[in-house]
């Protein structure tokens, strides 16, 4: 998105006589009677009403009056497609903050957020850690292991005791599907969903689609193709609800096992062999194989998936020449992608994880720089 | 009047040298430009023009709806520099206070300076602009709004009385 504004087509001579006019104008409608003021004041609103504005910034613009505040962050479907942008359009701001010599921002100055993380997980916990920090908001880690959950308390008594000492924030991962929702009954501060069950993980399908719209514009009618376990993933469930709210197409391709039932009514088009999904694609989404969540033979074996359903060198070369290799992580090197395709130019996964700070920047900001709900409502 | 401020600029400054102009977001960035424009035409050199979003150093967040956050972006390192702060109102000063904040994120200038088109009156914090286009006195409450053809189609001042 461009920020730069349009040079203005008219000689500069001429502006600062209307602008020292107008001022002049201005200037003596403050001290007339409120009468006359008041429709002085009503016909420069109807003039500039009546121009056509030529934005230099439209999304901007239109979203900083339309777009529905948000409360939580649980999932996908609870976006509307306006607040979705929103999130990237502020993420795409906040991304340069980190390549400058001094990356952080004193916005959450005072204000703490608690990664709540009952399952183990490396990338999304440091990822929100560093979102936080760069944003100056405190952090504490609450992990499973090592903690009082370990001792046997339970979830909502964790909950509680988190409010008791006064977090501003919640980030959950939780192994049980609806986890984050139940948090958010039980707490009054903004919860943000980092990955729960088979559910929902809304800041990685958000940070796919940043990286996706950073690469190949607009999204409306894009053909994304989503490859592998979509039966376990919580990202493919997000991905795809992401996308839809952008108007991309999607195609998935999987084995038939690792489909979920009535796939279909996902709004997404189930193509049989990943060869024939290739030639169309503008970004082809592996899903990682999710061994810990396969309790029971889903496919024969690893070489069998990676021949029928793995992305290779030679299938990388049927991709069209704009065409991006995506992947959550972690990734299994010779399973779902070889190495050659991971370290290929195609391949943007490193550049998944740089975004992703920002895409959890945008969302820490957007939930906690707004007024809490009843201070709102009081006004 | 544009015009004006860019010769008592080029005056303080004693030339273009070393001078970079700095619009906030967001009307003070179209002037900015102008302004920049004006100063290279006058003395017949490039000078440099950026976008600062004071937003995520504003005092005022969690009191409000948090803003949408627009380009920072400054083309060249401001240590050592003059960086001219231009924006279109100056009211409280808050802007500028959180302006000063963001600007020392990026470098360390030399010195910097505050252009305003109107400076409407009711400081909150002890700032003052270098160069004003026009004192413009206001009651508190009043909303003064400036429309620069860039953005809003034509180039005005609109004053609005807010009846109390």
């Amino acid at each position: 998105m461009t920020q730069q504004p349009r040079r203005p087509s008219a000689p500069d001579a001429g502006a600062p006589t209307t602008e020292a006019a107008a001022t002049t104008a201005a200037a003596k409608t403050t001290t007339a009677a409120t009468t006359a003021a008041a429709k002085t004041t009503t016909a420069a609103r109807a003039t500039a009403a009546a121009t056509p504005t030529p934005a230099a910034t439209p999304t901007a613009a239109a979203t900083a009056t339309r777009v529905a505040p948000l409360t939580h962050l649980l999932g996908i479907d609870e976006l509307d497609a306006a607040q979705l942008v929103h999130i990237l359009d502020t993420a795409e701001q906040l991304l340069p903050i980190a390549t400058r010599e001094r990356n952080t921002v004193p916005t959450l100055r005072g204000k703490v957020v608690c990664n709540l993380f009952l399952e183990d997980s490396t990338r999304t916990r440091i990822s929100f850690d560093l979102a936080a920090k760069r944003l100056s908001a405190e952090v504490l880690n609450f992990s499973a292991k090592g903690s009082s959950v370990s001792k046997g308390e339970s979830f909502k008594d964790t909950a509680l005791t988190l409010d008791a000492m006064g977090v501003d924030c919640v980030v959950v991962r939780s192994g049980s599907s609806g986890a984050p929702r139940q948090l958010a009954r039980y707490l009054d501060v903004p919860i943000m969903n980092a990955g729960d069950g088979w559910h929902q993980h809304p800041t990685q399908a958000l940070l796919d689609v940043f990286t996706m719209r950073r690469h190949l514009g607009d999204l409306a009618g894009r053909r994304v193709v989503i490859v592998g376990d979509l039966l376990h993933s919580r990202v493919a469930r997000s991905e795809v609800q992401a996308l839809n709210l952008v108007g991309a197409k999607v195609s998935v391709v999987a084995p038939p096992t690792l489909l979920p039932p009535e796939v279909e009514r996902w709004g997404v088009e189930v193509v049989p062999s990943l060869d024939d999904a290739l030639p169309d694609a503008d970004v082809v989404y592996l899903l990682r194989v999710q061994r810990e969540r396969m309790h029971r033979a889903f496919f024969p074996s690893t070489r069998e998936y990676q021949r029928l359903w793995g992305m290779d060198g030679r299938r990388l070369r049927q991709l069209q020449d704009h065409a991006i290799v995506m992947h959550p992580g972690p990734m299994n090197r010779g399973v779902e992608i070889t190495g050659e395709v991971a370290d290929s130019d195609r391949s943007v996964i490193t550049e998944q994880v740089t975004n992703g700070i920002a895409v959890r920047m945008a969302c820490l900001y957007l939930l906690l720089a707004a007024p809490a709900v009843d201070e709102e409502a009081g006004r | 009047m544009l015009r004006r401020l860019a010769h008592e600029l080029i005056e303080a400054n004693q030339g273009a040298e070393g001078l970079v102009l700095v619009g906030i977001q967001t009307r003070g960035l179209p002037l900015a430009h102008r302004l920049a424009r004006l100063i290279g035409e006058i003395e017949g050199a490039e000078v440099p023009c950026g976008a600062l979003d004071v937003t995520l150093y504003r005092d005022d967040l969690g009191r409000r709806a948090p803003k949408s956050l627009h380009a920072t972006d400054v083309p060249v390192d401001v240590t050592g520099r003059t960086v001219v702060l231009v924006d279109d109102v100056l009211y409280t000063g808050r802007t500028i206070r959180a302006a000063l904040d963001a600007l020392n994120e990026l470098g360390r200038p030399d010195r910097i300076r505050l252009v305003v088109l109107v400076d409407r009156g009711h400081r909150e914090l002890p700032i003052r602009a270098d160069h004003v286009g026009k004192n413009l006195p206001t009651a508190y409450g009043d909303r003064i709004r400036v429309l620069v053809e860039e953005t809003d189609g034509q180039d005005a001042v609109v004053s609005e009385e807010v009846p109390a």
